[in-house]
């Protein structure tokens, strides 16, 4: 049953330290909404908003205090599971051969606060792909094990969501321990609550709350289901995966490569991109040698290095792989899209560019072929 | 983190096979790998330069991991250097072989390119190891000059053991009496029933695209036409995303890859 926290957030963040958890959220620094440790409740964001476009990024103030008033800023949680650099092993010589080591740091004990319903599926994602297979990541899987996730609806996507229409919000879907809706009355807000755990229930116990009422639940309701139709941004919802394996000899990937300068922001901002590659160092003495795992961009000319040469020499083929993978080939090789709607690629990209455009624009030149064949006699 | 950690093994034999390629056969110097089969690789470390994937190209008396390595980057420099009693680290072995034991009972058609004989002579060496299971066994050989040819002793002693074995070259050098020109030329001499035969094939991607056609072609079905592709590789695992080819991570769904499935992505410029 949905419960309402009777005070402030505090409560909720006083639970989860006495709970054992670092507590990561959302608070303001150096001109964004960043994803950080929390000292306090009095960290987050509270009546800050972001102003959005594609390339385009401004945190504003509001007019009210919500805490949860802002859609997704340049981090996802990702850098908190998948780190962008992981010591994987590391080895000295002994004698004529070598001995490898693994280090095994203690994981920390996260509790996420205030995670969006895109940003949990793109965990839920991630989770796929490093520990679903046959092999799982283990360092991954040691950190994520133990997260504690207060998602929070979204009531008010920017002009870059589109997570309507890739089905991931704005209600939370499963895999949180908590769930807010954020409701503002005279400026204040209330928080509408939902369990999805039994350690979700252990930690709202700490916190003073009451029944809502129906009448506060239809409340929350309306307002996440108001969300939905003020997206600013839609992405076709059928026929995404279709659309990029048929249009892969088509001219908008020319257009598109005129624009895109290969400088990987969109994957680094992604929640969901998991590429990596490896190096390998030694010392100077050359008796002591390590393997680090760091993240990885498509956009970059080596990543399909192959002693022939580079396999997608061209920023047009590096950016077709970017988001055909994304919204096609990801389905073939893990079972769903890697598209959540976040929009932090449009954002976050120098140029602007907006793969819902580049989506409609691949779209219209299939019907455009379409009707060129009927049209041939 | 298991998966990344290089398992040492000690270079116990080195066989240059050609000017800029060595045969390493490896032994575990306490634990070891699972045995790989035939048209799996591993990733090769080279202490402290790196890690390469590498096709598993023989056996022998387990538990020995043979594998021909050509030199044409740091590691795989470094790889080639290593003499016996250095150690290398080994991790694998990875993604999907030949699948020898699904065509049981048909002919063999292997056709090789360049280094792409690596991975086909351990399917020639279990083949031969067990002939009864296997038709007859045609074995296509492509190198740039006759002094790029790998394993010319080994290509005599499989003739003497029946397997049907042609080379070509694409330039010939004083004393060359064979075969010059693209491998597809040796398709026609092929002497199997091609809706009995599997055919494995290795090598350059043109060269792979060109001789699958021709096998095709001439009868083979197209899922018994398997090649072994090739991608940059960082983990082996499917986590690192550097070897994929459109809907396929070669590490997890390939290397080898049956030609109705390839065919498509090979004929993408860039993919």
């Amino acid at each position: 049953m949905a419960k309402l926290m009777t005070t402030g957030l505090s409560a909720l963040y006083d639970a989860l330290r006495r709970a054992g958890y670092t507590v990561i959220g959302p608070t303001v620094r150096d001109g964004a909404i960043v994803l950080d440790e929390l000292r306090s409740a009095d960290d987050l964001p509270v009546g800050w908003g972001v102003t959005l476009a594609p390339g385009g990024y401004r945190v504003r103030r509001r007019d009210d205090q919500a805490a949860f008033g802002h859609s997704a800023g340049p981090q996802s949680w990702k850098p908190f599971l998948h780190q962008p650099r992981v010591k994987l092993w590391e080895a000295d010589r002994v004698g004529d051969g070598f001995e490898v080591r693994e280090e095994r740091p203690e994981p920390p004990r996260y509790a996420f606060l205030g995670v969006r319903p895109c940003d949990l599926r793109a965990i839920e994602i991630q989770d796929r792909v490093l520990m679903g297979g046959r092999h799982t990541d283990s360092a991954y899987a040691a950190r994520r094990e133990g997260v504690f996730i207060v998602a929070v609806d979204c009531t008010e996507p920017g002009e870059t969501c589109f997570c309507a229409s890739m089905g991931t919000g704005p209600k939370s879907g499963p895999g949180y321990d908590l769930a807010l809706t954020e409701l503002i009355d005279d400026g204040s807000p209330r928080y509408v609550v939902e369990v999805g755990s039994e350690a979700g229930s252990a930690v709202l116990a700490e916190v003073p709350t009451e029944e809502a009422d129906e009448d506060l639940q239809a409340c929350a309701r309306a307002e996440v289901a108001a969300a939905a139709e003020h997206m600013g941004r839609e992405m076709p919802a059928l026929g995404l995966r279709d659309l990029m394996a048929e249009s892969l000899d088509y001219a908008r990937w020319d257009e598109v490569a005129s624009r895109c300068l290969s400088c990987g922001n969109c994957t680094m901002v992604c929640p969901t991109c998991f590429c990596t590659t490896v190096e390998d160092t030694t010392d100077l003495t050359g008796e002591h040698a390590e393997r680090w795992q760091l993240w990885d961009s498509c956009f970059d000319l080596g990543f399909s290095h192959l002693h022939g040469g580079d396999v997608r020499s061209s920023p047009k083929s590096r950016y077709r792989q970017w988001l055909t993978h994304k919204l096609g080939t990801w389905h073939d090789q893990f079972g769903s899209s890697g598209c959540v709607g976040c929009g932090r690629c449009i954002v976050w990209c120098p140029v602007g560019i907006d793969l819902t455009e580049e989506v409609a624009a691949l779209q219209a030149e299939r019907d455009q072929r379409a009707s060129g064949e009927r049209g041939a006699p | 983190m298991a998966r990344m950690r290089p398992v040492p093994y000690r270079v116990v034999e080195r066989r240059r096979e050609t000017r800029d390629t060595v045969t390493l056969a490896l032994e575990p110097v306490a634990a070891r790998i699972a045995e790989p089969s035939p048209g799996q690789f591993t990733m090769m470390y080279a202490w402290g330069v790196g890690e390469v994937p590498v096709s598993v190209s023989g056996g022998g008396a387990k538990p020995r991991v043979e594998q021909t390595v050509r030199a044409v980057g740091a590691v795989t420099r470094a790889l080639c250097g290593a003499r016996p009693g250095e150690m290398l680290g080994l991790r694998g072995p990875f993604g999907v072989g030949w699948g020898l034991d699904e065509v049981q009972g048909f002919d063999l058609i292997l056709a090789a390119g360049g280094i792409g004989l690596a991975p086909l002579r351990s399917v020639v060496l279990r083949a031969l190891a067990d002939p009864r299971r296997y038709g007859r066994i045609v074995l296509l050989v492509g190198a740039r000059t006759p002094a790029d040819l790998l394993y010319p002793d080994e290509l005599e002693r499989w003739r003497r053991c029946g397997v049907h074995v042609e080379v070509t070259v694409d330039r010939a050098a004083a004393g060359w009496t064979g075969h010059v020109g693209l491998i597809t030329s040796l398709i026609d001499l092929v002497d199997a029933d091609p809706a009995r035969a599997a055919a494995f094939v290795c090598g350059p991607e043109i060269m792979m695209r060109l001789t699958a056609r021709a096998l095709v072609e001439r009868g083979v079905p197209p899922h018994r036409v398997r090649l072994s592709l090739e991608r940059n590789m960082r983990c082996g695992v499917g986590w690192c995303g550097h070897c994929q080819l459109g809907p396929l991570l070669l590490c997890r769904d390939g290397p080898v890859v049956p030609y109705e499935r390839a065919e498509p992505l090979m004929a993408v410029k860039e993919l």
